[in-house]
């Protein structure tokens, strides 16, 4: 009961915040809230027992990617300033779109059985984890490592391309 | 294991009550009688111009692309971390393969001057 209620407020704040990414009149308003929104979707892995992931959400989307947004967002000059309209007008072609999409996945939801497994969670998940990093999964370990390198010199060949 | 966390949880909320309630008990108290000068921002002194939201060197985006990078590179080498004790050598050289790679990338940005400040 207690973790029902818990799990409302986290996605109220989660959703709140959400909402007042896609309202906010300033684009670095925006981007505040929905590094809010991160924080909420990490409790919301903590209450699905995730650890890790929450851990990985804190520190990539929260401490990374949110970082990332607010600085290309304070690099270009304009967009501090004004204040844009939220809505245009195709806002009404966009609603339809957007809750025909919302109609499909809660179908979806519903239909789903979504099996409940009673197996007894493994003693350390991180531990197990990083086993299967150098073990079975090894390769795909290193070229996530080759990714992160293409990633990086792609940002630094497009950076650099104007001067 | 949930019940760990709900320290976290406890201290979220005395954090942003600590932090709404100074503020919200002196609104409460206060005598509200404004006028010109108390609006003032500064008191003395020279007045502010120029904008508050000033454009940032374009540099940093480079900074912080690296840094998603890197920040990526932690998040994998932290469950090897943890099964470290449980490891062997094989494991180490895979790890330091896996840095090695990412270390080949910091020195193309390097080379490439992408870490010089200009």
């Amino acid at each position: 009961m207690l973790l029902r209620l818990i799990f409302v407020v986290v996605s109220a704040f989660t959703l709140g915040f959400a909402l007042l990414m896609v309202t906010a009149r300033s684009l670095f308003h925006s981007a505040l809230a929905m590094a809010a929104s991160f924080l909420g979707v990490a409790a919301l892995y903590i209450l699905l027992e995730a650890e890790f992931l929450a851990g990985v959400q804190i520190l990539i989307y929260v401490g990374a990617i949110a970082i990332l947004i607010i600085f290309a967002i304070m690099l270009s000059r304009g967009t501090m300033r004004t204040a844009e309209p939220v809505v245009n007008k195709q806002w009404p072609f966009v609603a339809v779109v957007a809750l025909s999409l919302f109609g499909l996945l809660a179908f979806l939801v519903s239909q789903v059985a979504w099996p409940a497994r009673s197996a007894e969670p493994m003693g350390d998940p991180i531990a197990a984890l990083g086993k299967a990093f150098v073990g079975p999964y090894v390769v795909p370990f290193e070229v996530a490592s080759v990714l992160l390198v293409v990633a990086m010199i792609g940002a630094i060949i497009i950076a650099r391309e104007k001067e | 294991m949930l019940h760990s966390y709900a320290f976290i949880a406890i201290f979220a909320i005395i954090a942003f009550g600590f932090a709404v309630a100074g503020p919200a008990f002196a609104w409460l108290v206060r005598p509200k009688k404004p006028n010109a000068i108390k609006n003032d921002t500064y008191e003395c002194g020279i007045k502010t111009f120029g904008e508050t939201w000033v454009q940032f060197k374009a540099q940093y985006y480079l900074f912080a692309l690296i840094f998603v990078v890197f920040d990526v590179e932690a998040a994998f080498l932290f469950p090897w971390a943890v099964a470290y004790g449980q490891l062997g050598l094989y494991a180490l050289i895979e790890a330091a393969l896996f840095i090695l790679i990412l270390v080949g990338g910091l020195l193309y940005a390097w080379l490439k001057g992408a870490l010089e400040w200009q």
